[in-house]
Formats: C-alpha cells, sequence, structure tokens
C-alpha cells in the first residue's frame, strides 16, 4: 500500500507538465492499476497462495512418486516376488490406523500398544507376502521403507485436499492456513523422501544415534535377546555393571525398550542405581548438529507406549533416570547419519561415563538404553 | 531419485510468467519515453522519473524471473554420498570406500592384507558441505 501511495504521487508530479502524445496510457495504467488492487487486492493474493500451494503439490507429487518407485524396485530386488507387487504396495500406501479413543484416558497406553501390535504384525505378514525371499534385517528394512512411502503418500493427500478444497471454496482461510504451514510440510516431506531411501539400502540414519552408542559400548561383550526385538549386552564401566539396551539391528527396527528396561529391572529386583538414556533429539534452529546434552527424565521417542512403561517401571522402585541427547534436526534424524552425528557418539558415550561416575558408587547397576532406529547398526 | 532424474513436471507458473513479461513490457516503454522526454526542452524532470520507474521494473522483474528460475533447481532431489569406513582390529589399518547394500555397522568384512583378521566397518555416514553459512550475530 505505501508503493501505492508513492506511485500515486509521483503520478500526480507527472501529470503536473504534459509531455508528449503518450501521457494519457500511463495516466489510464495507474488508475487501472490503483484500482485493481483495491478491490481485487486480496483474490489476487489468493491466487498467488494458491499458485504457491500448487508448485508444492506438484514438488509433493515427484517425491511420492519417485518413493512410491524405489519401494517397488528395492521389493523387486531383494524380494524376488513372483506375481509384480505394484497392485499390493499401492493397497499398503493406503493402511490406515485407527488411534484408540481416548475419552476415558484410563487405560489408553494399553489399548494404544495393542493396537500398534497389530499393526506391525499386518505390516510384517504384509512384506513377507511382498517379498518372500528376504530374510529378517532385509524384511525389516522393506517395512521401513515402506511406511516412509506411506508417509509420503499421506502427505501429499492431505496438501492436495486442502489445495482443491481452497480452489473450490476460494476461501482465503483455507488456503492461508495450508500455505502458512507449507514451508515446514515441505520440510518433513523431503525428510522423508531421504529417510526412504536410507530404509531401502540399510543405511544408519541420525535417529540411529542412540542405538549406535549403545551399540558401541555393548560391542565385544556377550550379547541376549530379549522381548520385544531388543538385545542387552552385560558391559562392565568404571567398575560398575552396566545392562546396556537396544533395539536389535541391522534391521530397520525401533524395539519396545520401555518393555526390556522393565524386564532388566525385574530382573535385578529393582537394585538398579541409575537409567541413563540415550536418544536423538529434535534441535531448534540456532544450535549445532550433534550437541550433546544431558538431563533427566525417559528419552525416548515414538507414540509414547515406551516412555509410559519406562517410567512405570522406575516408579515402583524409584530409580532415578538420566537422559543424554545428541541433537539434530527433523531432516538429519531420518536420512543417512551425518558426520556430526557420528563423532557425536563418542561425546555422548564420555558423558555416560562422567553421569556413571558421578551419581554411582563402585559395584553399582546401571541401566543404559539406547533409544532410535538402529538400521544399518549391529548387534 | 537419482542425481540424474530431473522432475516431471519444470513448468513456472504461467500465470506468473504473464506478470512478469508485462511488467518487463512496461519498465521498457517507461525507458523509452524517458529517452523521448530527455530531448524535449523543460521535460528533463519528467524524463529522470520515467527513467526510475523503468529501472525499478526491469529489475523487479528480472529478480523475480531469477528466483523463480532458483526454485527450479531446489525440486531435484540430490542423493547423498555415503561413506564407510572399515578398520582393522589389529593394526591401524584403516580403508574408506563408498557405502554399498548390505554394510552396517559392526559388521565383519574381508581379512585385513596384512594380519589376516577380519576387518570390521565401524562407521557409516554422510559428509554435508556447509553451504557458505550465513553469519547471525547470534
Ligand atoms: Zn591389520
Amino acid at each position: 500500500m505505501n508503493e501505492l501511495a508513492t506511485t500515486t504521487a509521483l503520478q500526480n508530479q507527472l501529470l503536473q507538465e504534459p509531455f508528449g502524445e503518450y501521457s494519457w496510457i500511463l495516466n489510464i495504467l495507474f488508475y487501472a492499476i490503483f484500482i485493481v488492487f483495491i478491490f481485487y487486492g486480496q483474490r489476487i493474493q489468493m491466487y498467488i497462495m494458491l499458485r504457491e500451494v500448487e508448485g508444492s503439490l506438484y514438488k509433493l507429487r515427484y517425491i511420492k512418486d519417485e518413493g512410491r518407485k524405489t519401494a517397488i524396485e528395492t521389493i523387486k530386488e531383494i524380494g524376488k516376488p513372483q506375481a509384480d507387487p505394484t497392485a499390493r504396495v499401492d493397497r499398503f500406501l493406503e493402511y490406515f490406523t485407527i488411534s484408540p479413543q481416548s475419552l476415558d484416558p484410563a487405560g489408553v497406553v494399553w489399548k494404544l500398544e495393542h493396537i500398534l501390535d497389530v499393526r506391525d504384525t499386518r505390516f510384517k505378514d504384509e512384506v513377507k507376502l511382498m517379498a518372500p525371499a528376504a530374510d529378517e534385517t532385509q524384511a525389516n528394512n522393506l517395512e521401513n521403507t515402506l511406511e516412509a512411502a506411506m508417509a509420503l503418500n499421506y502427505i501429499y493427500k492431505i496438501i492436495r485436499h486442502f489445495y482443491l478444497l481452497g480452489k473450490k471454496t476460494l476461501s482465503l482461510y483455507i488456503i492461508m492456513q495450508i500455505q502458512m504451514i507449507l514451508p515446514l510440510v515441505m520440510r518433513e516431506a523431503e525428510a522423508y523422501a531421504s529417510a526412504l531411501k536410507a530404509f531401502a539400502y540399510g543405511q544408519p540414519i541420525g535417529d540411529g544415534a542412540g542405538a549406535l552408542v549403545a551399540a558401541k559400548l555393548m560391542h565385544g561383550n556377550e550379547i541376549r535377546k530379549i522381548p520385544k526385538d531388543c538385545v542387552v549386552a552385560t558391559v562392565p564401566i568404571e567398575g560398575r555393571t552396566a545392562h546396556v539396551i537396544k533395539a536389535e539391528g541391522p534391521g530397520g527396527n525401533v524395539g519396545k525398550i520401555g518393555e526390556a528396561v522393565k524386564i532388566i529391572i525385574e530382573e535385578n529386583e529393582g537394585k538398579i542405581a541409575t537409567i541413563i538414556m540415550v536418544d536423538a533429539a529434535l534441535k531448534l534452529e540456532g544450535e549445532v548438529v550433534g550437541e550433546v546434552a544431558e538431563g533427566v527424565g525417559a528419552a525416548i521417542g515414538g507414540p509414547g507406549v515406551d516412555q509410559f512403561k519406562i517410567e512405570e517401571s522406575i516408579l515402583k522402585y524409584r530409580i532415578p533416570v538420566n537422559a543424554v541427547i545428541i541433537k539434530e534436526d527433523i531432516g538429519d534424524a531420518v536420512s543417512p547419519m551425518r558426520k556430526e552425528i557420528l563423532d557425536a557418539t563418542d561425546k555422548a558415550i564420555e558423558r555416560i561415563k562422567q553421569v556413571i561416575l558421578e551419581r554411582t558408587k563402585e559395584g553399582d547397576r546401571v541401566i543404559i538404553a539406547g533409544a532410535g532406529n538402529t538400521i544399518g547398526i549391529s548387534p | 531419485m537419482s542425481k540424474a532424474s530431473s522432475p516431471t513436471t519444470t513448468k513456472i507458473s504461467s500465470f506468473m510468467l504473464m506478470i512478469i513479461f508485462i511488467v518487463l513490457a512496461l519498465s521498457l516503454t517507461a525507458i523509452i519515453l524517458a529517452i523521448n522526454a530527455w530531448y524535449t526542452p523543460g521535460q528533463e524532470l519528467t524524463a529522470g522519473y520515467l527513467l526510475l520507474i523503468g529501472v525499478l521494473g526491469v529489475a523487479m522483474s528480472t529478480y523475480i524471473l531469477f528466483q523463480t528460475k532458483k526454485r527450479m533447481l531446489r525440486l531435484k532431489i540430490e542423493a547423498p554420498s555415503i561413506t564407510t569406513t572399515i578398520e582393522c582390529r589389529k593394526c591401524d589399518f584403516k580403508s574408506i570406500r563408498e557405502f554399498q547394500r548390505g554394510d552396517y555397522i559392526f559388521k565383519e568384512v574381508e581379512p585385513c592384507q596384512k594380519c589376516n583378521v577380519n576387518m570390521l566397518i565401524t562407521a557409516i555416514y554422510r559428509e554435508v558441505k556447509e553451504r557458505k553459512r550465513e553469519r547471525f550475530p547470534f
């Protein structure tokens, strides 16, 4: 609007002196622009927003199609299916999960856990049907790949829904709300796109920082499996006995760390001096990738079931829980692990040792749990 | 999602392009008018204004055109190169190669040429070349 004022002022000055035969063109033009902007300013703005959303939608569609293509190619390559898996994959991409009713929140965690278990079993069966030749590791990676493709498909459909709705209703608020969150949505979509590639190849991702810390600690020690999809190793650290827990790799898998921690606590009859959780955490803009920070609380992501379980079991025995986190942004968390994050795992181990020295006595038993997706990290 | 593949849709919105070209044409007209006015006695001030408008218009439309082009370039998804580090557990031998499918951290791979013990993958990572960072005072 300010620009408009200055241009009209300019135009008045110009009008004071006649200049040549073309003056009327400029004259009319200035008035026309003025009127158009007064009456149609908002509408023009709306169209510009719609265009912007449309541009992103093209990009989303491209990302989604590439993701689907990668998933199908990987299934064909690894799974060696007899029939073409395309139809099956397409059906899988439309798969949905209904979260439990939380009107009466008591016990909702167990319901959620059950639903997630059912979902997991269903996905695993589906992958087995799609890729009969894949071993367990590859099947887990394929499952993760398909889940990323599913997320991309979902994002695309949501944005398309609002775009078409906005176009149909020409409501500024529908268009505006989608245009406003678009940069964040696009970032997430790009993150999923790189995650999909990492999953397809079985590369470790940034989210696996916690799992890598645990893997480094347990390396060279005897490892046993515990339910569900987890491994534990008893490691002597600084004169203490540490039970190191992580999800079982190297396939894409987050395991049920909550369940595993509970089992280890019960095995030791609650005689645990402290629990140290290691996880990757989202950084704020401006923070450095791979920064290690320390705090208290159950540091574990996911739908909340594992965090709940850990909190339940530590409450029973009043076990203190410490957390060491490695900071990264959403893009780093799901794309192949950055060098900074890899280097940060050694810093995190130093921090863990420091916590053990400061917070426990010699001969104590501690639990160290590395949360996160253990794809590309063994054991 | 390979480096070479380009998106199926590379069109800039035709609407935007039309507006840019109209602005460009109008600004060029303004510049011509400015030259015209400059040779008319007593019209030097007008010529100055017209020139200003013209130059501003040209600058703005080319800037927007440039921006759209930049956005189009960003549409491609880059495939990052992933490095695998292999170390020998006995000697300090260390080798670095491109990631291959099937690699994972703490996987035992081919034996070391000197010690005949299986080597170990100790790291798999992606190196990010930081684009020249804008320096903020924070
Ligand atoms: Zn050697």
